[in-house]
């Protein structure tokens, strides 16, 4: 038998290449290096992650498949590579000083995000069932990891081992249905169940409306939907904060560009005819986020939970559809990753080692005792909320405006409802900071030089996109045709 | 010779077995197990369906989920084992420090 090879591209998968070297360079570092210039590895990551950026900027333009069409490189992805590495480069800059902080200084920690960051880029660029599956596990795996850095803290080995059980069981739904539409279909590429499905009706076969429901599901774990939510409290208040950061923003963008990708083009039927399944899915993901989130007093559970509501408001990108709505979602997720970072930021300037001071009566009086930073942390607070003029409120005009556009009145009402009710927790944190009497002494900051270019970098990018948002969201018009 | 369908009726109920324990078992080692059985389900509705259609991919595909399934394995009795070592107990029921 004469085995033919398939011509690959590597220059398409030039980022992954680059991230993996340089992941398993630091992982072989880390052991020549020592307890001292551990830090070095960290400022060694972000370098990386800096390069690999101005390496996705270069590959706007055509969409390239390669490797059997396994993987494709089109603006869609690239998009969504920036905003992972964004979110990297912002995560690695929190944890430098924390690490140390926290003792948990060790090379395979940067290893392991940047792994992370390999298995989204999978994600966003896969074109097969198969590369989004490889992804999304690349990714998973690390953050269990990641999760549970903090190994002789309780807290942290609870919030990995929830994770990892409720992730791996996820993974299971997630391959079953993928095992469904190949039976149905006879292919697991993206392009080929399309094709198949164009000439064949999909509702009415029940292997498609299993495969797809349970995608569904998958999907819906990751970004943590209503009702497959229970997960994201718990994993978020007990992981790392500088992980709880990461993990808030990145996969959750990974998981959405997959399942945008899968629904909107593999099977656009069912995301039609099903728009009133995730109808339901987006009020339930908003509306349970948002009143969760008002009863908590731990202010890592209050942004995990407004995680969720935001998951529902891009939900409603996807339901909306169409090039309004894609272009949305994408410049929705690239302001929330500057928002949701920089808030994770105070808190992680707030915290010392062993007392994470992280409940929202610690924020007391914040605003006498440190005005520049409550002011940091009220932009963020303004921005989740959608206030004006911050990235928040562009991002969910735009979100609101695509479903207005495309006939979803109601859910877009739904939404204004509900982000009227999450500014009573966000501003909740303003108020204590401002109106109240700090109880106890603040204990001095733990700010680091590179804590305040995170700071920076996120006021910056939250300001910015909400007063010049044009040049990104024609960006984002570039970026939502899918292939 | 044994219709096809069968062995996806076999790996319907395995399935279901494994997400049924998931729910209803309280060990964390054993609720592994059980998301192991579910993984193992999905393989053989992909090797059935790839003799179904004569096709590779599905065959492709197992040997991929085996090697993800692997490094969960690991990843996740390393977890197990440091939860253990605190805690003293894999009980998911007193694993619950969080709630709300």
């Amino acid at each position: 038998m004469e085995i033919v090879i398939p011509p690959f591209d590597l220059k398409s998968i030039s980022l992954i290449i680059i991230l993996t070297i340089s992941a398993i360079f630091i992982l072989v570092a880390d052991v020549f290096f020592r307890k001292k210039f551990k830090d070095s590895l960290g400022y060694l990551s972000f370098l990386i992650v800096v390069i690999t950026g101005m390496v996705a900027f270069t590959q706007m333009g055509k969409p390239v498949y390669s490797f059997s069409d396994m993987f494709v490189v089109d603006n869609f992805s690239v998009f969504f590579n920036l905003i992972f590495l964004i979110s990297t480069a912002i995560a690695i800059l929190l944890s430098v000083s924390y690490v140390k902080q926290e003792g948990i200084n060790y090379g395979e920690y940067y290893t392991l995000i940047l792994f992370a960051t390999i298995g989204m880029m999978l994600m966003a660029g896969g074109a097969d069932l198969l590369t989004i599956f490889l992804g999304l596990e690349i990714m998973s795996i690390s953050l269990y990891v990641l999760a549970g850095f903090r190994r002789d803290c309780v807290r942290s080995n609870e919030a990995s081992l929830k994770y990892f059980l409720l992730g791996a069981f996820a993974t299971g739904f997630l391959l079953y249905g993928i095992a469904m539409l190949y039976g149905a279909t006879g292919t697991t590429n993206i392009k080929g169940i399309a094709e198949f499905l164009a000439n064949n009706p999909a509702l009415s076969n029940p292997m498609i409306v299993a495969g797809a429901s349970l995608l569904i599901i998958g999907f819906g774990f990751k970004v943590a939907c209503v009702p497959f939510h229970k997960w994201t409290p718990d994993v978020y208040e007990g992981a790392p904060t500088a992980i709880t950061a990461f993990m808030s923003v990145g996969p959750k963008a990974a998981a959405f560009a997959a399942f945008l990708r899968v629904f909107l083009v593999a099977l656009p039927d069912v995301e039609q005819k099903w728009s009133i399944i995730l109808w339901v899915l987006a009020v339930l993901t908003m509306t349970v986020g948002n009143l969760v989130a008002i009863a908590q007093t731990n202010i890592k559970r209050m942004l995990a939970y407004s995680s969720i509501a935001h998951a529902g408001y891009a939900l409603m990108a996807i339901i909306a559809g169409g090039d309004f709505g894609i272009a949305g979602l994408l410049f929705y997720m690239l302001a929330y990753a500057f928002m949701n970072l920089g808030a994770f930021a105070v808190v992680i300037v707030l915290g010392r080692k062993g007392e994470e001071n992280a409940n929202i009566e610690d924020y007391n009086g914040l605003g006498y005792k440190h005005p520049l930073l409550a002011v940091t942390m009220c932009i963020f607070m303004f921005s989740l909320a959608g206030i004006p003029p911050m990235a928040g409120f562009i991002g969910k005009f735009y979100i609101f405006s695509a479903a207005i556009k495309n006939g979803f009145i109601i859910l877009a009402i739904i939404g204004v409802v509900n982000s009227v009710i999450s500014v009573y927790y966000y501003l909740r944190v303003t108020v204590v900071m401002y109106m109240k009497e700090p109880g106890r002494e603040f204990a001095p900051l733990s700010l680091s030089p590179f804590l305040i270019l995170a700071l920076i970098i996120t006021v910056w990018g939250t300001i910015h996109l909400g007063i010049f948002p044009a040049k990104i969201i024609a960006l984002a018009q570039k970026s939502t045709l899918l292939y | 010779m044994i219709p096809l369908t069968w062995y996806l009726i076999l790996s319907g109920m395995l399935f279901t077995i494994g997400a049924v324990g998931v729910l209803i078992r309280r060990n964390a080692i054993v609720i592994f197990m059980c998301i192991e059985l579910m993984l193992n389900a999905v393989n053989l509705a992909f090797v059935t369906f790839a003799r179904q259609l004569n096709s590779m991919d599905g065959q492709i595909f197992v040997f991929f989920i085996m090697t993800v399934a692997a490094a969960e394995a690991a990843v996740g009795l390393a977890i197990i084992i440091a939860i253990y070592r605190n805690k003293a107990t894999v009980n998911v029921d007193n694993i619950n420090l969080m709630k709300w």
